[in-house]
Order: C-alpha cells, then sequence, then structure tokens
C-alpha cells in the first residue's frame, strides 16, 4: 500500500472545544459535577443533621421544607442523599486508584517482558483474582474483618486490579510492535524507560477511559455491598443503605427508594457518558469512524 | 465500432464536501485491459468504487455510467446488487483481509453462484470447485473445506479472484490487486487475470500505482491527479510520447535513477556479520510432537566496507528482518556474531555492547509509525542522543537538531512542530535526520521508500545518494524491490528461506545472476522498457503474418 | 483443537488449585484463629477450644489444607457451625434457586441483546440506533437491586401481576416458580443485557468496516445479508467471551437480588452465614461459585476455539 503524499494535516484543537462540541461528554460531565459537588458541600452544609432523629416529621413525602421527603426516623432525604455521595464517590474513586496503582505498572512490566516467566506470572494471578467477582471477594473480606466502607474499598480495589493489567498489558503489547519502539531501543533505551517515555503516554487515553468506566462500576458495587450490608456503616448515611432501608416501605413510601435510587442512576449514567465522550475526544480516529 | 462495454462519463464525486472526482470519463471495450494509473489520493479507487457503487454513505456523485448499454446510474440499490458479482466482479489490494475467517473458501466462492442463480448447494460447489481449479488452486491440495488463514497471501488472492470470476462476469476490476504481494506471486497474478479475461473475453480495468506493471498488462492507460484524468492513451503511445507533465514526471521516477555511482576502493569493513543463526520456537502442533524450531536467519555471513550501499534483497518471510534485527542488537543470535569496526558488538548469549550501539542507526518503511505521535520533532529526532556519553545540552542540542534538519532539507523551526502535522515523504527526511543525528557508520534502511510514491521516493532517494556522497556512511538496503536496490546500491546479497544466497556486484548481479531463484527474481520483477519491447514485437509479429 | 482444551484444561486446574489456596488462606490463616472469629470477642476459652476440636483447627495447617480440599473432592463441604448439618446439604437446597435463576437471567439477556445489537448496528446513527443505544446506557447504570425494587413497585404492589417475593418450591410445579423467578431475573438480565447489546453492536461495527465484508458486498450481497452472512459470525467471537464473564456477574449478582424478593437461594444463606460468623458455609459457598466461575471461562474459551478456525488448527 502506498501512503498519501499528503495527508490532511490534522487541526490541533484544544481539548476544551473538543469537549464542549461532543454533547456525551458535556452531559455526563454536568450530571457527574452535581453529585460530586453534592459530597464536598456535604462536608460544610446539608439543609438538615443527617444523624438528627425527628420522629415527628417522619416519613414525610416530598415538599417545600424536605424536598426528597424524610425516613421512618424523620431525617431527611435531601440531606441523606448528599451525604450518601461521599461514601458512595470516596469508595469507587480510591478502588480506581489502587487498580491503577498496582494494575498499570504489573501490566506494563508484564508488556515489556512479554513471554517471559514474570509476564506469566502476572497474567496468570490476573486470572486467579478475575475468578473472585468482586462481590465475593467482599463476602469473604467481611466474613473475616467485619463490614465496613474500608472492606469495600479493599475489595473493589482488588478487582480493580487485573482489569487495569490486562487492558494496560494489551494495549502497550500493540505499542510496543510500533516503530518508534524500535527506534528508541536502537537509540539504546531500555524497557523501563521506554514503557514511561513511550508506552505510557500513548495508552494513557485508553486508561482514563477505562477509569471513568471502572468509577462508575465501583459506585454500583459499593451500592450494592451497601445495599446487603456489607459496605459504609450507619450512622453515615450511604445510598445502598438507603435504599435496603426503604425496601419495606416501598408500598406507601416510595420515594424513600425512588431519590437514593435516581442518584446512583445519575451519578453512574454520568460517569459512563462522560468516558464514552473521552473516548471520541480523546481518538480522533475514533470520532471520524463512528 | 461497436459500443463499449464500459462507458463512464462526467463523473462527478464528493464525499461530504469534499470534492473527490471531478469529470471523469473513460471507456473500454470487451476484452481490453484498461489501466488506471496515478498516485495516492489520485482518485483511481473512487472510481472502481464509484463504478461498483460501493460509496460510503456520505458520498454524492453525477454522471453516467453504462455497462454494456445499460445506464447503472439509474440502478438502484437492490438492482446494482444483482449487477455486483454477476456483470462486474471486482478484486481488491488486502488479500489478507479479504476474504472472511471464519467460512471456507469453498463455500465464499459459491456464494457469488447461490446469490445470483438459482443453482443448488451441491451445483455451486461443483462451480466453485471448477472455478477454484481454473485460477491454480487444484483439487488434490486445496479442498473446498480449507479456511483462508492457512493459505498465502497468493493463494488468497486466488481465491479472491475465483469469487469474482466464477459467473464470468463481462467486467472485471482489479483494485491494486497485487501490490500486497511479492515480485514473483505478483507475476504469477497478473499472469493469471491476463489469461482469465482473454479467455471469457471480459473486460479489465486494472488499478494499480506501478507503472511497470501498467506497461506489461494495459492495452490502454488513463492516468490520474486529484480527482481528474489528466491523460489518457493506448500503452505503447503513452510511454513513448507522454504530453502531460504529471505523466512524464511519474515517468521519469519511475525508471530514474539517481546519478552518482562511485567506484569505490576497497575500504576498512566497518560491519562483519558471522554466521549467524536466529531460531524461533513453534507453538506445538499437536500434543505428541516435539517442539519445533524455526530457522529464521541461517548462517549468515557478509559485511560492509566504510562507505558501502549495499542492498539485501529477498521476498517477504525470507528473514531480513529478522536479520535486520539482529544487526540493530534488538533480537538476540542463536549463534554466530556481528562486529562493527572490527570490535565484538553482538554475540550469541551476550547482550549487544552500548557503546557500539551508536555506530549503527536505522529508518523504518512506515513513515506514519516510525514516531512517538505525543513528541515533538526535537525530541523525535534526539532521542538517539541518549547514546552518547556526553549528550550535547540546551543551545548545543538544539543546533546539532538544527543541523540535522537542515541536511535532509527541513527548516530549523520544523523541530518545534509535531509529526503529524509532515506529510510521509517529509517524515521520512525526519527518520534520515534521525538517523543521521549521531553520526553513525552504518545506517540500515529497512524498506525505507517501500511506502512512498514514486514521485517522493526518488526525493528520498536523491537526498540518500547526496548523503552518502558527503559524508561516508555505509547503507545497508532492505527491500523487496529489486529496482529500487539497483538503483542505489553498490553491491547486494540475495536471502532466500533465511540463508543468502548470492552476492556481488549490483550491475552483475542484474546482468548475469548466477543463482536460479536470484533469475527468478529479476524475471519477475516488472520493467517498463522490457514490457514495452515485449509488447512491441508481439504487435510486430500480430502484423507480419 | 485437543491440545488448545488440554491446554486450557491445565490452567483450569492450576487456577482451581491456586484459588483453594487463597480461600483458605484468607478464611484459616489470615484472621488467626478462626473458632475466634466464629465466637466473637467474648467467647469463653472452653467453647473456643471446643469448637477448635469440632473444626480440627489443633491439626497442623497443611493437614487442615489437605483434608478440606479432599473433603471438598469427595463432596464433602463440612458441617455448619450455626445450622450443625453438612454444607453440602445446605447448599443442595438451595443451588435449584440461584442457578435457574442465573441461567434464566442469562437467557433473557442474551434474548434483548441480539436483536438490540443486530438493529442498532444494521442502521448506525438512525434514530433507532441512537434510541437503543440511549435505553442501554440507562439499562448499564441501573442498580439491579434498584431495578428489582421498582418492579416490585409496578409489578406486584401496583398491578399486583406477580408476588412481591418468596418461591413456592419446586414441587409447586415449573410454571410457579418460574413465574416466582421472573421478576428478579428480569433486574439480573437488563443491565447484563445492555452491556451484551452494546458490545455486539460495536463488534459488529468494527466486522463491517472489514474488508471481507466489502468483499462480500462486491460479490452481491445486500448490506443486510452481508451482515448476517458474514459479520455476524464474526461479531459473535468476541461476544462469546462477555456472555461467559456475564455468567458469572448473574450468578454473584443473583446473591444480591435474591435478598430483594426473598428467595431462599445461596444468597440468604451467605448473608445469615456472614451475620453468624459461620466461615465454614461461607468458605463452601466461595470455593462453589469460583468453580462455577472458572468453568465457564473454560467452556468459553472452548467455545471460543470452535467458533474461530483459525484457532483451532493453530500455525504460526
Amino acid at each position: 500500500m502506498s501512503v498519501p503524499a499528503d495527508r490532511t494535516r490534522p487541526k490541533r484543537t484544544g481539548f476544551l472545544s473538543a469537549a464542549v462540541r461532543t454533547p456525551a461528554f458535556a452531559i455526563g460531565f454536568a450530571l457527574s459535577a452535581v453529585f460530586l459537588l453534592a459530597a464536598v458541600v456535604s462536608f460544610a452544609w446539608t439543609p438538615y443533621d443527617v444523624t438528627a432523629m425527628n420522629i415527628a416529621d417522619k416519613l414525610q413525602p416530598p415538599s417545600a421544607a424536605h424536598w426528597f421527603g424524610t425516613d421512618h426516623f424523620g431525617r431527611d432525604v435531601f440531606s441523606m442523599v448528599m451525604v450518601g455521595a461521599r461514601a458512595s464517590i470516596a469508595v469507587a474513586l480510591v478502588a480506581v486508584g489502587i487498580g491503577v496503582a498496582a494494575g498499570v505498572p504489573l501490566g506494563l512490566a508484564a508488556a515489556a517482558r512479554r513471554g517471559s516467566l514474570l509476564d506469566e506470572i502476572i497474567m496468570r494471578t490476573n486470572d486467579l483474582v478475575f475468578a473472585f467477582p468482586a462481590l465475593l471477594m467482599a463476602i469473604m473480606i467481611t466474613a473475616i474483618f467485619g463490614p465496613g466502607a474500608v472492606n469495600a474499598i479493599v475489595a473493589i480495589g482488588i478487582f480493580n486490579i487485573p482489569v487495569f493489567a490486562r487492558l494496560s498489558r494489551g494495549a502497550a503489547l500493540s505499542i510496543w510492535t510500533r516503530d518508534y519502539i524500535m527506534a528508541a531501543r536502537v537509540a539504546g533505551k531500555k524497557a523501563a524507560r521506554i514503557s514511561l517515555e513511550h508506552i505510557l503516554p500513548n495508552i494513557a487515553n485508553i486508561l482514563v477511559v477505562q477509569a471513568t468506566i471502572q468509577f462508575s462500576l465501583g459506585i454500583l458495587a459499593e451500592a450494592g455491598l451497601a445495599y446487603v450490608g456489607l459496605g459504609t456503616q450507619p450512622p453515615l448515611p450511604s445510598w445502598g443503605r438507603m435504599l435496603a432501608d426503604s425496601q419495606t416501605m416501598i408500598a406507601f413510601a416510595p420515594y424513600l427508594a425512588i431519590f437514593p435510587g435516581m442518584a446512583i442512576v445519575c451519578t453512574v449514567l454520568g460517569l459512563n457518558l462522560m468516558g464514552d465522550g473521552l473516548r471520541d475526544i480523546l481518538d480522533p480516529r475514533l470520532r471520524r469512524a463512528r | 465500432m461497436s459500443k463499449p462495454l464500459l462507458a463512464v462519463e462526467h463523473l462527478d464525486l464528493s464525499i461530504g464536501d469534499r470534492p473527490v472526482l471531478r469529470d471523469v470519463g473513460l471507456t473500454l471495450e470487451a476484452g481490453e485491459v484498461l489501466g488506471i494509473v496515478g498516485e495516492s489520493g489520485s482518485g483511481k479507487s473512487m472510481t472502481a468504487n464509484a463504478i461498483m457503487q460501493l460509496l460510503p454513505e456520505t458520498a454524492q456523485w453525477t454522471g453516467s455510467i453504462r455497462l454494456d448499454g445499460k445506464a447503472l446510474e439509474g440502478y438502484d440499490e437492490a438492482r446494482m446488487c444483482t449487477v455486483r458479482g454477476r456483470e462486474i466482479g471486482m478484486v481488491f489490494q488486502e488479500p489478507m483481509t479479504a476474504l472472511n475467517p471464519v467460512r471456507t473458501i469453498g463455500d465464499q466462492v459459491a456464494e457469488t453462484v447461490r446469490i445470483h442463480t438459482d443453482a443448488s448447494r451441491r451445483e455451486a460447489r461443483d462451480i466453485a470447485r471448477e472455478t477454484l481449479n481454473r485460477v491454480g488452486l487444484p483439487e488434490e491440495r486445496f479442498s473446498l473445506d480449507r479456511y483462508p488463514h492457512d493459505l498465502s497471501g497468493g493463494q488468497r488472492q486466488r481465491v479472491v479472484i475465483a469469487m469474482a470470476i466464477v459467473l464470468k462476469p463481462k467486467l472485471l476490476i482489479a483494485d491494486e490487486p497485487t501490490t500486497a504481494l511479492d515480485v514473483t506471486t505478483q507475476a504469477n497474478i497478473l499472469a493469471l487475470l491476463k489469461r482469465l479475461v482473454a479467455e471469457d473475453g471480459a473486460g479489465l480495468v486494472l488499478i494499480t500505482h506501478d507503472l511497470a506493471v501498467m506497461a506489461g498488462m494495459a492495452d490502454r492507460i488513463v492516468v490520474m491527479r486529484n480527482g481528474a484524468i489528466v491523460e489518457d492513451g493506448r500503452t505503447q503511445t503513452l510511454f513513448t510520447t507522454p504530453h502531460h507533465p504529471h505523466t512524464k514526471a511519474l515517468l521519469e521516477a519511475s525508471t530514474s535513477a539517481p546519478a552518482g555511482k562511485r567506484q569505490l576502493e576497497t575500504s576498512a569493513e566497518i560491519l562483519t556479520v558471522s554466521g549467524v543463526v536466529r531460531d524461533y520456537a513453534l507453538p506445538r502442533r499437536s500434543l505428541f510432537s516435539p517442539a519445533a524450531s524455526f530457522c529464521a536467519v541461517d548462517h549468515v555471513s557478509m559485511a560492509l566496507r566504510r562507505g558501502e550501499n549495499v542492498g539485501l534483497v529477498g521476498e517477504s518471510g525470507c528473514g531480513k528482518s529478522t536479520l535486520v534485527r539482529t544487526i540493530l542488537g534488538l533480537d538476540p543470535l542463536t549463534t554466530g556474531s556481528i562486529e562493527i569496526g572490527g570490535l565484538p558488538f553482538h554475540a550469541a548469549g551476550s547482550k549487544p555492547d552500548q557503546a557500539l550501539r551508536r555506530k549503527v542507526q536505522v529508518v523504518f518503511q512506515d513513515p506514519y509509525a516510525s514516531f512517538d505521535p505525543r513528541h515533538r520533532v526535537a525530541r523525535l529526532i534526539g532521542e538517539p542522543f541518549h547514546l552518547l556519553a556526553d549528550a550535547p545540552r540546551g543551545k548545543q542540542r538544539r543546533e546539532r537538531i538544527a543541523a540535522a534538519l537542515a541536511d535532509v532539507g527541513l527548516q530549523p523551526d520544523d523541530a518545534e512542530r509535531y509529526i503529524h502535522e509532515f506529510s510521509g515523504g517529509e517524515r521520512q527526511r525526519i527518520a534520515i535526520a534521525r538517523a543521521l543525528i549521531i553520526e553513525p557508520e552504518i545506517i540500515v534502511l529497512d524498506e525505507a521508500v517501500s511506502a512512498l510514491d514514486v514521485s517522493i521516493r526518488s526525493r528520498i532517494l536523491d537526498l540518500l545518494a547526496d548523503l552518502s556522497r558527503r559524508r561516508s556512511i555505509a547503507y545497508l538496503f532492505v527491500s523487496h524491490d529489486l529496482s529500487v536496490v539497483r538503483a542505489i546500491t553498490d553491491r547486494i546479497y540475495v536471502m532466500q528461506a533465511g540463508r543468502i544466497i548470492e552476492e556481488g556486484e549490483t550491475e552483475r548481479v542484474f546482468a548475469e545472476p548466477r543463482h536460479a531463484y536470484t533469475r527468478s527474481l529479476i524475471a519477475a520483477t516488472p520493467d517498463i522498457e522490457r514490457e514495452l519491447a515485449k509488447s512491441r514485437r508481439k504487435a510486430e509479429r500480430a502484423a507480419t503474418p | 483443537m485437543l491440545l488448545f482444551a488440554c491446554k486450557r484444561f491445565v490452567s483450569l486446574a492450576l487456577t482451581l488449585v491456586a484459588a483453594s489456596i487463597v480461600i483458605f488462606a484468607v478464611t484459616n490463616i489470615v484472621p488467626g484463629d478462626p473458632a475466634r472469629v466464629m465466637l466473637g470477642l467474648d467467647a469463653s476459652p472452653q467453647a473456643v477450644a471446643a469448637l477448635h476440636r469440632e473444626l480440627g483447627l489443633d491439626q497442623p495447617i497443611l493437614m487442615r489444607y489437605a483434608s478440606w480440599v479432599g473433603g471438598l473432592l469427595s463432596g464433602n463441604f463440612g458441617v455448619s457451625y450455626t445450622y450443625k448439618v453438612p454444607v453440602s446439604q445446605l447448599i443442595g437446597q438451595r443451588i435449584w434457586i440461584s442457578l435457574p435463576l442465573a441461567l434464566y437471567a442469562l437467557s433473557l439477556s442474551i434474548l434483548v441483546a441480539f436483536p438490540a445489537g443486530v438493529l442498532s448496528a444494521s442502521r448506525r446513527n438512525s434514530a433507532r440506533d441512537v434510541s437503543i443505544m440511549g435505553l442501554t446506557q440507562l439499562g448499564i447504570a441501573l442498580p439491579n437491586f434498584w431495578f428489582a425494587m421498582l418492579l416490585v413497585l409496578l409489578f406486584s404492589i401496583t398491578l399486583h401481576w406477580f408476588s412481591a417475593g418468596g418461591f413456592p418450591g419446586w414441587q409447586a410445579g415449573f410454571f410457579p416458580c418460574m413465574k416466582a423467578l421472573t421478576l428478579p431475573a428480569i433486574a439480573l438480565a437488563l443491565p447484563q443485557a445492555s452491556i451484551l447489546a452494546r458490545v455486539l453492536r460495536s463488534s459488529l461495527l468494527d466486522m463491517l468496516g472489514e474488508d471481507f465484508v466489502r468483499t462480500a458486498r462486491a460479490k452481491g450481497l445486500t448490506r443486510s445479508q452481508a451482515l448476517r452472512r458474514h459479520a455476524l459470525r464474526n461479531a459473535l467471537i468476541p461476544v462469546l467471551t462477555i456472555v461467559g464473564l456475564q455468567f458469572s456477574f448473574l450468578l454473584a449478582g443473583a446473591i444480591i437480588i435474591e435478598n430483594v424478593f426473598y428467595l431462599p437461594g445461596l444468597g440468604q444463606l451467605v448473608f445469615k452465614a456472614i451475620a453468624q460468623r459461620d466461615l465454614v458455609v461461607v468458605q463452601s459457598v466461595v470455593v462453589l461459585l469460583v468453580l462455577a466461575v472458572v468453568l465457564v471461562t473454560f467452556l468459553t474459551d472452548l467455545a471460543y476455539a470452535a467458533a474461530d478456525p483459525r484457532l483451532r488448527t493453530r500455525r504460526r
């Protein structure tokens, strides 16, 4: 195949202007930002104190005073949803951090020494971890150490490690075959340096996109664990626990289930849309093709 | 004169808002071969796709396309489906991906029959069998139940051709059918196409960028540039008296050899390859067979002298890339050793000597894959400084980079740009600058001009010739393309199945090849002069009964 | 193919051995004294000592591992500390809810995802494609247990079409049981179907851009014929992997969904066991689920090889 003499030179446009022109990203970013903001603000201010019970005001439907209504202890659901965002976001974020911090170096190392014993050990260990879905991991951990947010983070985080290890290994392997890596090797650079200078920057896009996806999966997983009582413990509210508590009252107070659930859906949807948008923005090839 | 088989008139095509074809017109008689030639982006493939009406969704076109008197421009998608495969067959460039990997070859050939006729499954398979025999895939070795993945590129292209001609269409379109193939395979496939259209009395539209291929195949040629036809004529006339400047430029670029072949007095050996062997372990074929190994490079010895231009030619899979990687110190050796300037650089069982690495640099084939897209040109070119103990810094470094850019005909401020801002030819210049910057003794040019259009290719070859005159760098010119190697090298090595089978002065090897393989390689390489002479003789014989 | 299967089988066996070591280590070594975990902090030394004898904790660690694995191989998972009955019996009763639920959900997921993925890929960027993809985006964001609650709210509490939970038992007949599993299966299946539909769509779109689809079109196949006969089978190869992965997610997800619908399955068993710190039950259920995951992965790999002739006769 012959290469075009003068391929149309793509214009370099700023990330921001591309971001604004990608509706998926803009909507996703706005949605996730709302909840991130809610979580941050909740440290300083919430409409009501989430620990203060007020039995007189219990099970109020949504009103001007209580936008999302009150629960069976008379606590303000809107405030609880705000504070609940903290647990969800913190758990998911730290879990993604664990996955990236441990998974990416492992994946890069495996790719740099492809086919070696090191590669084999890393990948087989990954397979092993993959055999334990996050929930199983959490079940084992909580059975020993008792339930809690930290254990939820560990369980979800461990599960994230092979995700990032596999992804970065696969992406790195395809970069390793490029001629510019050969050129770097001819320039005498060692595998570690090449991984850092050439491989990592070129797979960063993929990793960022995957991180937003794992972030959203982490929020779902945290909610699931909290729902079955293995996540964040009372008195701090969390979305999953709020749903669990609302279950017996769903017939007469459905709003107790609706609002925390909507919060989860919106955050996850926002993150997913953001991930899709990012993929389009960061990969011009995909944007042209799709 | 009877109505032409194919008549395209005033064809204008745009994709999105971008005009692709402008006022394209061509005609083809039955039994005739029409060549469409042009550089990449000239619109030759789009012309073929427009005839097939296999265009991107955003394409819009006007004009008339008549096949055997039928106005295809009036056909809707459903009627076009009855034309494609039945009245027009098409063969594509890339045989490795043109076949469905999960269906058998027999099934895929029979499918053309099944969708256009009411032949039963049995009958369709019988016809498929016959056609595969016809394209040179005989029953004994190529059963209908084989899958594409265990056929070679040339064999797959034969299957694609079988799919295209199984219903004996009146028109066959071949879009760069042999560009991805080795020269000997190319010669066979071209001969096959020629035979098939002659037997069926069909017309053939052959699209290629390779004028030498054209010279041997086409009765008439149209030359395209920027979506329009610039010249059109009978092959002999067009080659002997081209009118349009673009045609002249193309012809010149395909035939010219960079001037400046030098008679070198015997200088010291700079690269010595002795008895190099490189084995690969193969995956086991079955549980009980022992692990096999494949010898990619088999006891190769070769030498480069200071300032010498040496060619290494061979077809794909002959081991030349593996050999290059061992010379660059990127792949380990099984046995043997490599010396640079008499000092041990790389031997079996040891790592390559880091200090000697700076003596050998490389330029790769693909100008798009050779650079990290995230770095600026200055950083890309400066990468080999890593090999120097006292790498220049700051101002000195900038000056060295500017000088290297100037050496290859680029501007100093190009250093601050990113690689995607450059064209293919410019990128290849940057790759040469990167190889030059630490003043190595040897530059390996690994198919360094194979991906370039002819006009750009000839400019890069001129640059290389000029650089080798000014400095005494030895080139190891690795290529599958004999004509390119012939133009620039003093001496060549011919490689086949991991071994060097012939070696000698370039002109001697081309004039009197000693090994049978070299002879077949040279014979298969299309050559404009030879092809034109051949068809002239044929025409004369026809004229004088 | 045989070689491929053997290789996969060996890796399956190794994964299982490694997994059993991990599970054993986590439940027997990490906590220090399992008996203390099970009895809680204020247990009397006598009670701890008694449990030690009951569980065989006074034996050396390797012996305990060996006898545990030996037991697993012969179907003896040990005796539950709280129920005082063999764990295999507890699991045996409950697996006949969790397993059918996961399979039911998997079938639903495939049934929904397949047409959705094909319909949207066949007309890329059409209104149909955009709306299907929008729905799948929403489906992925739904926590399945919350979706389950919404289903209960709509179909049980408001419309009274289904009961809000419980399980009649298989002796009550096939259809009443399937009816009881329907809402849980839908809740489990929808998010997975969304993922599957998206994977199928993008895989199909990738394949539609391949050269061999262009070749097929040049033969005279219509767009939809080319999609059905050439793109689809190739596109299914990556989808198979996702289906395999989903089965394990569904099995684990079933554990949570059972809670919403008060189904007496493995989920209920395991959460009760966690509350009562019955490590024997927890570790057995985990072993069982890991076995299922690994086995399904193995079967997926084989299906993969069967679907792809390039893997059947590997040659480089």
